[in-house]
């Protein structure tokens, strides 16, 4: 490997960025759910660096259980968006206060 | 040549995530998140995890993003709302990081790699066999527990889209 390991940390920490800004400033939830795939993204990339890095299959494992919790995320999130658009009528994350104190 | 294509996949992944963020029509962000899942599967393959880049491209590509565009396509939601009054927190929060990972990387980076077990080797007989032996023996009791969050999810999913699953007059 003659990249060093650094860069995709770098990588990493760019797309993790990315994501991270994008729940925070975006009004709009399925953006936001788009966003923690980013995140999630950006971790299975440190993972697989780092089972390059290591020489050690592990790493790749642990992807897989992220992809799993990603695939998980994204039913019940999808989900909990339809329910919400059929009540509310609206996906604006701004419009949905109910457990703001 | 790996440095080629290791920049050509970074800036890919990094400018289609961006755009992700930045794009005010949900149904851009993501097929421009398609192409970030499609670069990201090369990266993998450059770094010797071809299971795992087919696997990016059936799972995240083939699925998931199917069911995103699927739920933008029904909501048929308008464009105008784009941000919320969050960004300064976001900013200084994102700004702390960047200088987090700018301090770390100037630090140190450059230790020897650890010498790893040869039988463990990622690239020794096969990548999808060195993983299939590590998920079915080692990674077993994980393995079961993620195919029950598995079906936790699905359950999960059906209950809270089905409009009225106990008669009409237990929802609220």
């Amino acid at each position: 490997m003659t990249v060093p390991v650094s860069y995709y940390l770098v990588l990493s920490g760019v797309v993790f960025l990315t994501g991270m800004v994008g729940v925070l400033i975006r009004r709009n939830i399925i953006i936001i759910l788009l966003s923690v795939e980013l995140m999630l993204n950006a971790t299975n990339i440190n993972f697989v660096a780092f089972s390059e890095y290591f020489h050690n299959v592990a790493g790749q494992v642990f992807v897989f259980f992220a992809l799993t919790v990603a695939a998980a995320e994204v039913a019940v999130g999808l989900a909990i968006i339809i329910a919400l658009h059929r009540s509310r009528s609206t996906i604006n994350v701004d419009d949905f206060q109910l457990l703001k104190w | 040549m790996e440095h080629f294509f290791f920049f050509y996949f970074a800036v890919i992944i990094a400018a289609t995530s961006i755009l992700v963020v930045a794009l005010r029509n949900p149904i851009y962000s993501a097929l421009s998140l398609l192409i970030m899942f499609f670069h990201v599967a090369g990266l993998y393959v450059t770094l010797h995890a071809e299971f795992l880049a087919a696997v990016q491209v059936i799972v995240y590509a083939g699925a998931i993003l199917v069911l995103y565009l699927f739920v933008v396509m029904l909501l048929n939601m308008k464009q105008d709302e784009r941000y919320h009054r969050q960004w300064p927190a976001a900013a200084v929060t994102g700004f702390l990081l960047l200088a987090e990972g700018a301090v770390v990387s100037m630090i140190k980076g450059r230790s020897a790699p650890p010498a790893g077990d040869a039988a463990a080797e990622a690239g020794g007989p096969g990548n999808t066999e060195a993983l299939g032996d590590v998920l079915y023996s080692t990674y077993l009791y994980p393995f079961e527990v993620a195919s029950l969050l598995l079906l936790v999810a699905m359950i999960g999913a059906i209950i809270l889209a089905k409009r009225n699953l106990l008669g009409s007059e237990a929802e609220t």
